[in-house]
C-alpha cells in the first residue's frame, strides 16, 4: 500500500459570525438582549486517511465544510483542534479562484503565483510557456487580473496550478465557471494528474464527474464526516432522506445535468 | 471509470508527513527572498498606482511638510533660534521620520491591502509588513542622497562617526518600524480602528522627536528628567541623523554637539537598537499566535 498522503486526525475548526462591530452596534444589541457574535463549528471532529495516489472526490451541500477542509489541508487555515499533516508539495484552487493580486497582470501574476508555491524565477520561466498555452487568454495577459471575468481568472489560476509540479492536487470547483471547451481541457489534464500518481482532492457537486475522476468519496455534511468510501455509494449516500424512487430518479437527473461533462469528455 | 489506485504509476515523494505551510515566521521570509523581492517589486508598483504623480506622493509630502514646519515653526514660532542651519536639522529628521511613519503606516494596511491573496494561498503572512518597511528603505534612498547633495553645498565636514550614526539610525527605524507594522497590520485586521489610529501615533511621533526643534530645547525644558524623552527609539534615530548629516554642517561641530546632542548618544542609540530587537521578537510572538484567524477575518 502506498504511504500516507493526507491525514486529517479529529480535526475541528470554528468560525466567528459578528453580527455587530462598532461599539455603538455591539451596546444597542446587548441592551436590545440580542446575540453580539455566535460560534459555529464549520468541521466538527473530521478523520482520515488519504494515501498517495488516491483520488478523493469530497462532497456534500453548500456549507457543509468542503471549502475549509481544503484550505486546512492547503495551509491556508489552522485547525483549532485536532491535527492536519500532509506529504510534499501541495498546488490546487481554492473556490474557484487563485490567489492573484489584482493590480498586477495576467504574465506577473504567474510568477508570483509560481513563487508563493515556492518555484524560483528559473523553474516559472521553465513552465511559463506552457501555463500561458493553456490557459489560452491571448492578449489579457498583459492588462491586470482585475479586470478579467470569473471565466479567464480562474484559468488562469488553474493553468499555473496544474502545471507545478506536487505531489497533492487540490481542486474545488474547478468546472464551476469555465465554458465546455475549457471544462474538457480541465478534466483531461486532471486525469492526467491522476493518472502520473499525484494524490488527487476533488470538490464537485457534479456526480458524474466524480464518478469519472475518483476513487473514493468522503461527505461532509455540517462539518461532520459522514461517508467515506465508495464512490458509487458516497453519491447514493448523498440523496439520503429520499425514498427510493425519488432518489433514483434524482440521481437520473443528477448525472444528466452533468451528463453534458461526461458525455463530451 | 476511474482505474483504481493500484493501477497506477507509484509516486515516491521524497518529504516527510508534515503540517502543510509550515512557518518559522520571520526566518520563512528571509528563506524565501525570491517571493519577497517579487512583493517588494508589486508594493512599490502598487502603493502609487492609479495616481497621476505615482511615486513623487513620497517626496511631496515630506516637502510639503519641511515648507510648513519651516515657516512656521523656523521662522513664526521661532524654533530656529541659537541654530545654524536649522533647515538641515529639520530636512535630516524628515528623512528618517517619514521612513518611519511610511513602515508604519503602510505596514499597518499591508495585510488588508493583500487579502486576495491570503485567503486564497498558503505563505508566510509576515511577507507583507516587511515587504512595506522594504519598500519605505527603498524610497528612502533617494531622500537620503538629496540630503547628502544639501550637505555638501552647506560647507559639511564629514566625519568618522557619519556611517555608523546612519546605519544604527537605520537599524533601530527598520526594527521598530517592522514590529509595529507586525502587531498593527494584525490588529487591522481585526478592528479597522487601528487604520486610524496610526494616523494619529504618526503626528505624535512628527512633535515628540528633535526634527522642528533641537534637542537642547527638551534639556532646557525637561532638565535632568530629558532622558524620558530619549526613550523614544525614534528620538534616539533622529538624533544620530542629525549627529550624521547637520552636526557637520554648524560652524563649529564640536560646540554644535556638544550643545544640541545628549552625553551619551551612542549608548542611547545602541540602548534603542536593542529595545527595538526586543520589541520584534515579541511583535513576531504575538503575530505567530494569532495569524491562523487572518484568513477567516479577511472579509
Amino acid at each position: 500500500m502506498n504511504p500516507d498522503s493526507i491525514v486529517v486526525d479529529g480535526v475541528t475548526k470554528n468560525f466567528t459570525l459578528r453580527y455587530h462591530r462598532s461599539i455603538k452596534d455591539i451596546t444597542v444589541a446587548k441592551m436590545k438582549g440580542r446575540a453580539v457574535s455566535n460560534t459555529f463549528k464549520a468541521l466538527d471532529d473530521v478523520t482520515f486517511t488519504i494515501k498517495q495516489g488516491e483520488s478523493v472526490g469530497l462532497m456534500g451541500l453548500n456549507g457543509s465544510g468542503k471549502s475549509t477542509l481544503l484550505k486546512l489541508i492547503s495551509g491556508v487555515m489552522r485547525p483549532d483542534q485536532g491535527v492536519v499533516k500532509t506529504r510534499g508539495q501541495i498546488a490546487g484552487l481554492i473556490a474557484t479562484g487563485a490567489g492573484f493580486h489584482p493590480q498586477l497582470s495576467g504574465r506577473e501574476n504567474i510568477f508570483l503565483n509560481a513563487a508563493i508555491y515556492g518555484l524560483s524565477a528559473e523553474e516559472t520561466a521553465e513552465i511559463y510557456d506552457d501555463v500561458v498555452k493553456f490557459a489560452e487568454l491571448g492578449d489579457h495577459l498583459n492588462s491586470p487580473v482585475g479586470n478579467y471575468s470569473s471565466g479567464q481568472y480562474s484559468r488562469l489560476g488553474f493553468s499555473v496550478a496544474v502545471h507545478i509540479d506536487s505531489d497533492i492536487f487540490l481542486a474545488d470547483e474547478v468546472l464551476a465557471v469555465g465554458d465546455k471547451p475549457f471544462k474538457k481541457k480541465c478534466m483531461e489534464k486532471m486525469e492526467e494528474i491522476r493518472d502520473s500518481g499525484r494524490t488527487v482532492v476533488y470538490v464537485s457537486h457534479a456526480a458524474g464527474s466524480v464518478k469519472r475522476m475518483c476513487d473514493r468519496v468522503i461527505c461532509l455534511e455540517n462539518g461532520r464526516l459522514v461517508f467515506d468510501g465508495d464512490v458509487d455509494e458516497g453519491i447514493e449516500y448523498l440523496h439520503y432522506g429520499e425514498d427510493d424512487a425519488k432518489g433514483s430518479a434524482k440521481l437520473k437527473q443528477l448525472e444528466a445535468a452533468d451528463s453534458a461533462l461526461g458525455a463530451e469528455v | 471509470m476511474a482505474t483504481g489506485v493500484d493501477e497506477r504509476p507509484v509516486r515516491i515523494v521524497d518529504a516527510p508527513l508534515a503540517p502543510p505551510a509550515e512557518n518559522l515566521g520571520l526566518l520563512s521570509v528571509f528563506k524565501r527572498r525570491y517571493l519577497l523581492k517579487l512583493l517588494v517589486q508589486r508594493e512599490i508598483s502598487g502603493r502609487y498606482s492609479n495616481s497621476i504623480l505615482g511615486v513623487f506622493w513620497s517626496y511631496i509630502n515630506p516637502l510639503t511638510q519641511f515648507c510648513v514646519y519651516w515657516i512656521f515653526m523656523g521662522k513664526i514660532m521661532g524654533a530656529d533660534k541659537g541654530m545654524d542651519n536649522y533647515p538641515v536639522h529639520l530636512f535630516a529628521g524628515l528623512v528618517i521620520v517619514h521612513f518611519f511613519t511610511e513602515t508604519f503606516g503602510a505596514g499597518t494596511r499591508s495585510l488588508l491591502g493583500n487579502k486576495g491573496l491570503l485567503k486564497k494561498m498558503a505563505m508566510p503572512k509576515e511577507m507583507f509588513p516587511v515587504a512595506s518597511m522594504l519598500v519605505s528603505l527603498y524610497h528612502l534612498v533617494p531622500a537620503t542622497l538629496i540630503l547628502v547633495v544639501v550637505c555638501v553645498f552647506s560647507g559639511w565636514t564629514p566625519s568618522w562617526d557619519t556611517v555608523p550614526s546612519l546605519l544604527l539610525a537605520l537599524g533601530i527605524v527598520m526594527a521598530l518600524g517592522t514590529a509595529l507594522a507586525l502587531v498593527f497590520s494584525l490588529a487591522n485586521v481585526f478592528f479597522r480602528d487601528f487604520g486610524s489610529a496610526v494616523q494619529i501615533l504618526t503626528n505624535y511621533i512628527r512633535f515628540g522627536v528633535p526634527m522642528m526643534y533641537p534637542f537642547s530645547m527638551i534639556e532646557d525644558a525637561l532638565g535632568d528628567k530629558s532622558w524620558i524623552y530619549l526613550l523614544n527609539p525614534i528620538s534616539d534615530a533622529v538624533l544620530l541623523f542629525q549627529q550624521a548629516f547637520w552636526v557637520g554642517v554648524t560652524k563649529d561641530p564640536e560646540a554644535t554637539a556638544a550643545k544640541h546632542l545628549p552625553d551619551d548618544l551612542w549608548l542611547w542609540g545602541l540602548g534603542a537598537f536593542i529595545g527595538s530587537l526586543v520589541l520584534l521578537v515579541i511583535a513576531q510572538l504575538i503575530f505567530s499566535k494569532y495569524e491562523n484567524k487572518i484568513p477567516e477575518r479577511l472579509t
